[in-house]
């Protein structure tokens, strides 16, 4: 069995975002980027698979300017056999990232593609969805357990008012939830090993996709601020503000 | 104009939150209800009791008893066509399916909607709601899902309108529902509750949640997470509360043993009244609290506990 997984580079989880002043965007000089977390789940999830001996090989795609061969480097480290630059210079959105996908798999022709349930900086949650939906393969989204059972996954979702268990046929979308596993850290010889393993570029040109935005950004704004508010000295006095003062209680 | 909600149910009862996604539809412009699923007429009864619906479609079959993805949006690919929006919830039900239809009708979808500037134009919060994005929508169908706590609730009267049968059925080979884990609570459901008591990896244990369960069963409150507290097994995972879980936004949300994360703030900064307890004065959760106990949880809860009344 063959398994692509997505990887987006975004900006690392950790660092506090900052609006640019002429709202374009947010500031992104000399801030971290790193594997967006639910691609290392899914890149996790796949290495599993292998391990397992269900998967054969797993190859991670990602798509972008050419900064972005670092995330491949990156799920390299971690296991992946082999990576796809996909090289496109201009702006994303799921639906693009979906078409540009489905235009790679006809040609790879995985069996399974596990993605990130949602990137953390646009907050989307779309483009397993919209893959599956463009492929017209089955779709297991929110994963947090994975079985492969003759050709067939039983999947785990986490909805929203607990866990939904399912079963797809393959080919098919699995997107990863954060209860799926815990990624590996790339070991160093690892990270020697990646260095030499393949990649191959792809020029987003070739693949025949409509490159055309369809949701503009017209503006990017700070969010309200909280006021700040006070340190209570004891539960009596919480108690006497809630009631008193904020009437919540 | 038209615009289509696509009701969130359990085949007996409409969930709250198509309530709020009504309100920012009637926004857009004229709103009709569709409830899809199986043996779920009495939804459609109740939703057409809704304040301000134009109209009201039922399409029951057993094909869409456990709302799979496959079935609905291939049903509503077609359906779509007639209308100039379609709005989901941003829960998981919207976030399965909405994505899926756009990419059948060549939409790109807009989610988390917490603004409607006019029929094209929407802000969504990006980056753990540390920037707002305003977007125009250039597709020709608008799919949109709706940040519940955004909107209020639409009414509900005593008028009641038809309900239009549609019996179009659709069958997938290719997915399956087996059956679901799901704890009944008696407790307000976590995205609509007035009052949330919420816990965090400071509770040490599933056993010790059981303290500030029963701040939240004397308050009234719905009990949430953060996703530490669901990672290490302390409590089911549909109480995680942030970027990547539920966004609420009670009138006093309570944040017990609970650091404060960028991602965990997402889900909750818009709460009208935030209290946190937590030993660590430094803790980043004070920066967004009205009124914060530094106290140790083990020692200040029990006491809250006992003297609210
Ligand atoms: C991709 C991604 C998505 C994420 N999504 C979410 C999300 O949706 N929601 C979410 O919550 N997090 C999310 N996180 C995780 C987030 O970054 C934090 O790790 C998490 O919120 C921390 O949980 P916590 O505050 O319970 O734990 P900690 O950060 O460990 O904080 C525990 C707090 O308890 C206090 N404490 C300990 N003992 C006591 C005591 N006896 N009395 C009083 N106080 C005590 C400590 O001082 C500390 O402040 C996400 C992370 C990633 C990478």
């Amino acid at each position: 069995m063959k398994v692509l997984v997505p990887v987006k580079r975004v900006v690392d989880y950790n660092v506090k975002v900052r609006v640019k002043q002429d709202q374009t965007g947010v500031e992104l000089e000399n801030v971290k980027m790193s594997m967006n977390p639910f691609d290392e789940i899914a890149i996790e999830e796949a290495l599993r698979l292998k391990e397992n001996n269900v998967a054969t090989e797993v190859i991670a795609i990602s798509i972008g300017s050419t900064q972005v061969q670092e995330t491949i480097r990156n799920a390299l480290a971690m296991g992946a056999d082999s990576g796809i630059f996909v090289n496109c210079e201009k702006g994303l959105e799921p639906l693009i990232v979906a078409k540009i996908l489905a235009s790679v798999i006809k040609k790879v022709n995985p069996d399974l593609v596990i993605m990130g349930k949602q990137a953390i900086d646009d907050d989307m949650n779309a483009t397993g969805q919209m893959l599956s939906g463009l492929l017209g393969w089955s779709q297991a989204t929110f994963a947090s357990k994975v079985e492969v059972i003759d050709k067939k996954l039983k999947v785990s979702r986490e909805i929203d008012d607990g866990i939904e268990h399912i079963e797809i046929t393959l080919p098919g979308i699995v997107t990863t939830d954060l209860r799926l596993n815990e990624p590996r850290y790339a070991s160093l010889p690892n990270i020697m090993k990646a260095k030499k393993k393949p990649i191959e570029e792809i020029n987003v040109d070739t693949l025949n996709v409509d490159l055309n935005q369809k949701l503009e950004i017209l503006k990017v704004e700070e969010p309200s601020k909280r006021d700040a508010g006070i340190i209570v000295k004891s539960v009596d006095e919480l108690i006497d503000k809630l009631k008193n003062e904020a009437k919540v209680i | 104009m038209k615009v289509l909600v696509v009701a969130d149910h359990n085949n007996k009862d409409l969930i709250k939150s198509t309530l709020n996604t009504i309100t920012a539809a009637k926004k857009i412009g004229p709103t009709e209800l569709l409830v899809i699923g199986n043996d779920c007429k009495t939804v459609a009864e109740s939703a057409s009791k809704v304040s301000g619906l134009e109209k009201i479609y039922l399409n029951d079959d057993v094909g869409f008893e456990n709302f799979l993805s496959e079935n609905i949006s291939d049903f509503l690919k077609d359906f779509a066509e007639g209308f100039s929006h379609i709005l989901f919830t941003n829960n998981a039900f919207g976030k399965n399916i909405a994505p899926r239809l756009c990419a059948l009708v060549d939409a790109m979808i807009v989610p988390d909607v917490i603004e409607i500037l006019d029929s094209t134009t929407f802000k969504r919060p990006i980056y753990a709601g540390n920037a707002i994005a305003t977007c125009k929508s250039h597709s020709k169908i608008n799919i949109l899902t709706i940040r519940t706590t955004s909107f209020s609730e639409t009414e509900t009267s005593d008028i009641s309108i038809e309900i239009d049968m549609i019996n179009k059925n659709f069958k997938n080979e290719k997915s399956k529902y087996i059956g679901s884990d799901i704890e009944k609570s008696e407790r307000p459901e976590l995205t609509s509750a007035d009052i949330v008591v919420s816990g965090g990896r400071g509770l040490g244990s599933g056993e010790n949640f059981k303290i500030l369960e029963k701040l939240a069963d004397k308050l009234g409150a719905a009990m949430g997470a953060s996703r530490a507290a669901v990672d290490a097994g302390f409590v089911p995972n549909d109480w995680q509360v942030g970027q990547t879980g539920k966004i609420v936004a009670p009138n006093l949300y309570i944040a017990v043993g609970i650091s404060g994360a960028i991602q965990h703030l997402a889900g909750m900064k818009d709460s009208k009244v935030i209290v946190a307890v937590n030993k660590d004065e430094e803790a980043p959760i004070f920066t967004v609290t009205d009124y914060g106990l530094v106290e140790d949880l083990f020692k200040a809860v029990p006491e809250i506990e006992k003297n609210i009344n």
